[in-house]
């Protein structure tokens, strides 16, 4: 393995990032297709459902640890690659304007990877390790509802999810420029749907957390989503429930 | 025009070295930056001090032999230019400017502002050349080229190699010079013979003199004083995923 590192030439390792990377990618578009089955308005049956076969299910076992041989072989790469970048210039510039050549996010790709990291293990300790191994909750669903019902943690989830997205707007487009792939017709439109991809994938994964830290009761869900509407029907619901009260009060007196 | 300027001195290779600072007064508009630096020269000559080493050659912005780091930018401010084609009047008059040299652990300093880039020559040693036949010169136009693909292998061949892309770097990474050679050779029809092995032995090179990795942030092309892209860098990506898959 050692040996296989360092034969490896600065292209080779670069390539590895490049597909190790955009795999990743692959990872959160699959994991936002099942964080989506949070928004039904099942009590989580279908969450629960989905996260019951992904704790079941063999093929989900090996995918699994093929994603984490991809997670690590990403994360041993980014710091081989750190470690000979720092050393490839041990004094450094008295005064360096590099903000007036470069982007920061594509100058600090380690840094936001870091905080990417932190998250990551802080995220699996809550859902995956806590629930698979611990069972601290009755249902995946439930853990996500009392997590998630803590404004720090959402707070947290939000904050990292923002260096999520730095990391994937220089990350996507980079990973084409390492295979060789830039042409001046495509490339800027690789560029353009690497922004929509990280754009996407950041609402889509924050309005889920909002969403649910909003939406306490499903009631609640509903005066949110559809406004006036909604909340008309809900006063109409509680003169019902009060109706229902009173009927049965009634009954029960008689 | 005046300048306030601090300048990295150091006596050789094994010194420390530190910054210094200077005034130099009576600068004209006109003169370039290498000029500016004469005068200061012929300043602390004239009081027995050691002239700040500095290196230079052609002043014309054709070989590549200048090259400082101005005020936290590659051969200064302005884009697509040398050092010694950077003018006095694109700065202020009184401004303040930090000289500092090439930084990279492939590039030590010899003495002042020089640095030791024969790590490009060991590059260039390692692929950076066509074999021809001797004997009598061939027919110049006997080989056809495509226009396409000559004039990006002249966009490629402008590079003066003055290491702007090393220097700028954030990991000192020499990747758009080695891309420039590799694909100005590999477009022309008399590159095809040490196509594939060209390559790979220049990338190999490349890492072995301890220069960083790219991490794709452009800003090699926008300090090259010969507009070299970084489309450059992707066919050197391409021409060594293909030599490495060629059986």
């Amino acid at each position: 393995m050692r040996k296989i590192v360092i034969e490896l030439s600065s292209v080779g390792k670069k390539f590895i990032m490049g597909f190790t990377g955009l795999f990743l990618c692959l990872f959160l578009v699959v994991h936002l297709g099942g964080n989506f089955l949070l928004l039904r308005h099942d009590n989580g049956a279908a969450f629960n459902a989905y996260s019951h076969f992904m704790e079941t299910s063999w093929i989900i076992r090996i995918i699994e640890f093929v994603l984490l041989g991809v997670f690590v072989i990403h994360i041993v790469m980014a710091f081989i690659l750190a470690k000979e970048n720092r050393s490839a210039r041990p004094i450094p510039y008295a005064v360096n304007k590099a903000s007036e050549n470069s982007s920061w996010f594509s100058r600090y790709m380690e840094i936001t990877g870091g905080i990417i990291f932190i998250f990551l293990c802080v995220h699996l300790y809550n859902f995956l390790i806590s629930q698979r191994f611990f069972h601290d909750y009755p249902s995946m669903y439930a853990a996500v509802k009392t997590i998630f019902h803590n404004p720090w943690y959402c707070a947290f989830y939000v904050i990292c999810l923002v260096w999520v997205g730095l990391h994937l707007i220089h990350g996507f487009q980079s990973s084409f420029q390492s295979f060789g792939f830039r042409h001046p017709v495509f490339f800027p439109w690789i560029q353009r749907a690497g922004l929509l991809f990280v754009i996407l994938i950041f609402s889509g994964f924050i309005f889920i957390p909002i969403y649910l830290y909003f939406a306490k009761s499903s009631t609640a869900v509903e005066t949110s989503y559809f406004g006036q509407v909604s909340r008309i029907r809900d006063s109409h619901l509680k003169m019902v429930h009060k109706n229902v009260k009173i009927f049965s009060g009634s009954k029960g007196k008689s | 025009m005046k300048f306030s300027l601090k300048i990295w001195r150091q006596k050789n290779a094994q010194d420390k070295g530190s910054f210094v600072n200077y005034e130099v007064f009576g600068i004209s508009e006109e003169m370039s930056f290498l000029e500016m630096l004469d005068v200061l020269n012929e300043d602390l000559t004239l009081k027995g001090e050691d002239p700040v080493a500095f290196a230079h050659d052609c002043r014309e912005g054709i070989c590549g032999t200048c090259g400082l780091f101005i005020n936290g930018r590659a051969h200064g401010p302005l884009r697509e230019t040398t050092t010694c084609q950077l003018f006095m009047r694109h700065f202020k008059d009184g401004e303040a400017l930090t000289i500092e040299p090439w930084r990279a652990k492939a590039f030590p300093v010899i003495k002042d502002l020089v640095v030791d880039r024969s790590a490009f020559d060991r590059i260039l040693q390692a692929g950076g050349f066509v074999s021809v036949n001797v004997g009598s010169a061939p027919e110049a136009n006997s080989i056809l080229i495509p226009k396409k693909d000559a004039d990006h292998a002249f966009d490629a061949a402008t590079c003066i190699g003055c290491g702007a892309c090393v220097a700028t770097c954030k990991n000192a990474s020499a990747v758009l010079f080695v891309s420039a050679k590799v694909s100005h050779l590999a477009l022309m029809p008399q590159g095809k013979p040490e196509r594939q092995v060209r390559v790979l032995n220049m990338v190999k090179a490349m890492d072995n003199e301890g220069f960083g990795n790219c991490t794709n942030t452009g800003a090699c092309e926008i300090e090259c004083p010969k507009g070299i892209t970084l489309a450059s860098i992707a066919r050197l990506r391409r021409e060594y995923c293909k030599a490495k898959l060629k059986p």
